[in-house]
């Protein structure tokens, strides 16, 4: 379902999202600037320490109760996602939608949404595209987030 | 008023498995009464039975002043007395785009693979009465949820800061050397709801500066006299131990029961809704009658407090 951001923003649950990084990747200009665009979007961004394991990511997703997670990769690190995926999967957090946003080859990119990623950000997109992307997916995760039963 | 009984609510799935400790569990109850969701009332009503057990510490100081790094710190200490925790981390939001940068994990990173630590970040919206309402709801669900300890971290810079902080059972307020004139930056009461002056970053420059100042301040100001002035080193836990160990003392040295200390956020919330309600009615125009109470004050009939105190006896 795809739902526009004027909607998105004005709801008083503004979108919660966890902007990471997984493996050996240190540097985290790139995830600072995504996480601050999408705060002056309107969202609500929790930032962590880089170098997560995938455990913590999937630790830190669950606690937070966030819509979305985008995952910041600058070398290999994306090979990593269908392990993060399943491990989401096994916590009963099917309803994030997980995006990566980083240098990944279209094969690469292929075999990350087969394994459920929901969108792959490359360099030199611009940020209303992530922005919108991130904000529908939120969207969409808080629909079937909020369609389980709370009692 | 009745007290609720444990039994007189038949338990819901969610509840159950809060007890249980099931995370997934905690961090869904965490978001229905933050978002007081429809299914909020009922699961307030079943909490309602377990709370008051946990205690409610608040670290609070300026930007910066490394409360987050304290805090990590004094999680394990925590953990090592073997007690579990619940962290409410509270950054404010953004006034322009209601988004905000909730950063206060990436120096609580200790904790993560710690079944016995829950983290969660809250915004704080910034609308009026809004936020400390669900923080105290969601130290409820902490509450709940069995922690012994719940930490609440808020950046003590304006007035609605302390309101928050004003919910822990006790307060500890930070400050760091280099953050501006030290004592000038924590104004607007800040230091006078402490139960705990901190000065951070006693490893840097200043610092020594920075705890005479608030010695001075102790036995100058409005700040309960007896108050202990500490000072840490968050990133290395240099002191750490011994805040806990004050604090430990300061709660062994008040008889809070878990009925006292519910009825005490419940004081906090009654004053929060009340003052919320004279606020709006005395901001409204036109009103006649507020307009009549101003002239008074105006032509010298009759002094602000006392006007108020008019003002309360006819709402
Ligand atoms: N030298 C030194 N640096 C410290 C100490 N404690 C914290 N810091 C550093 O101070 C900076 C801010 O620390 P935080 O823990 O994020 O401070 P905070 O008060 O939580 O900040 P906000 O939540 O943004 O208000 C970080 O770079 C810390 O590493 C300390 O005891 N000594
Ligand atoms: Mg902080």
């Amino acid at each position: 379902m795809e739902r526009n951001m004027s909607e998105v923003q004005l709801s008083s649950f503004p979108p919660r999202v966890l902007v990471t990084k997984i493996g050996f990747d240190g540097h985290d200009r790139g995830s600072r600037i995504v996480a601050s665009f999408l705060r002056d979007a309107g969202m609500e961004v929790i930032e962590t320490a880089p170098w997560q394991e995938i455990s913590q990511v999937v630790r830190l997703a669950l606690e937070e109760d966030v819509d979305v997670v985008g995952v910041s990769s600058l070398s290999a690190d994306h090979l990593l996602m269908p392990k993060l995926m399943a491990a989401l999967q096994e916590a009963g957090l099917s309803h994030v939608k997980v995006v990566v946003g980083g240098i990944v080859p279209d094969d690469d990119e292929v075999m990350l949404l087969n394994a459920g990623v929901a969108q792959v950000f490359h360099p030199g997109v611009g940020r209303d595209e992530i922005v919108e992307g991130v904000a529908a997916f939120a969207a969409q995760a808080r629909e079937q987030r909020n369609g389980e039963l709370v009692t | 008023m009745r007290e609720p009984e444990a039994d007189s609510t038949p338990q819901s799935a969610l509840i159950e498995r809060v007890r249980a400790g099931e995370l997934a569990a905690v961090a869904r109850l965490l978001t229905e009464l933050e978002r007081l969701s429809p299914a909020a009332p009922q699961l307030l009503a079943e909490i309602a039975p377990f709370l008051g057990r946990a205690q409610v510490v608040g670290f609070t100081g300026p930007p910066g002043a490394g409360k987050s790094t304290l805090v990590n710190a004094y999680i394990k200490a925590l953990r090592a007395e073997g007690k579990t925790v619940g962290v409410l981390a509270v950054d404010p939001s953004s006034p322009v785009s209601g988004g905000a940068l909730l950063g206060d994990r990436i120096r609580m990173n200790d904790h993560t693979d710690d079944d016995g630590v829950f983290i969660r970040s809250l915004a704080s919206r910034g609308h009026v009465g809004g936020l400390t309402p669900a923080a105290v709801r969601m130290i409820d669900a902490f509450d709940a949820a069995g922690k012994d300890v719940i930490i609440l971290e808020t950046v003590g810079a304006g007035q609605s800061e302390i309101d928050v902080a004003e919910v822990a059972d006790i307060r500890i307020v930070l400050n760091a050397p280099g953050l501006g004139d030290d004592i000038q930056a924590m104004k607007s009461g800040i230091l006078d709801i402490a139960d705990i002056l901190v000065v951070n970053k006693a490893d840097l420059d200043g610092a020594e500066k920075t705890f005479r100042h608030l010695l001075s301040a102790v036995h100058l100001s409005s700040i309960k006299a007896d108050t202990p002035v500490m000072k840490t080193v968050a990133t290395t836990g240099e002191g750490v131990v011994e805040l806990a160990q004050q604090v430990l003392g300061i709660a062994a040295s008040r008889s809070e029961t878990p009925k006292t200390r519910r009825r005490n956020r419940a004081r906090r919330l009654l004053a929060w809704a009340a003052a919320d309600m004279i606020e709006r009615r005395v901001s409204k125009r036109p009103d006649a009658g507020i307009d009549a109470v101003c002239d008074d004050i105006l032509s010298g009939r009759m002094t602000p407090d006392e006007a108020a105190i008019e003002l309360l006896k006819s709402s």
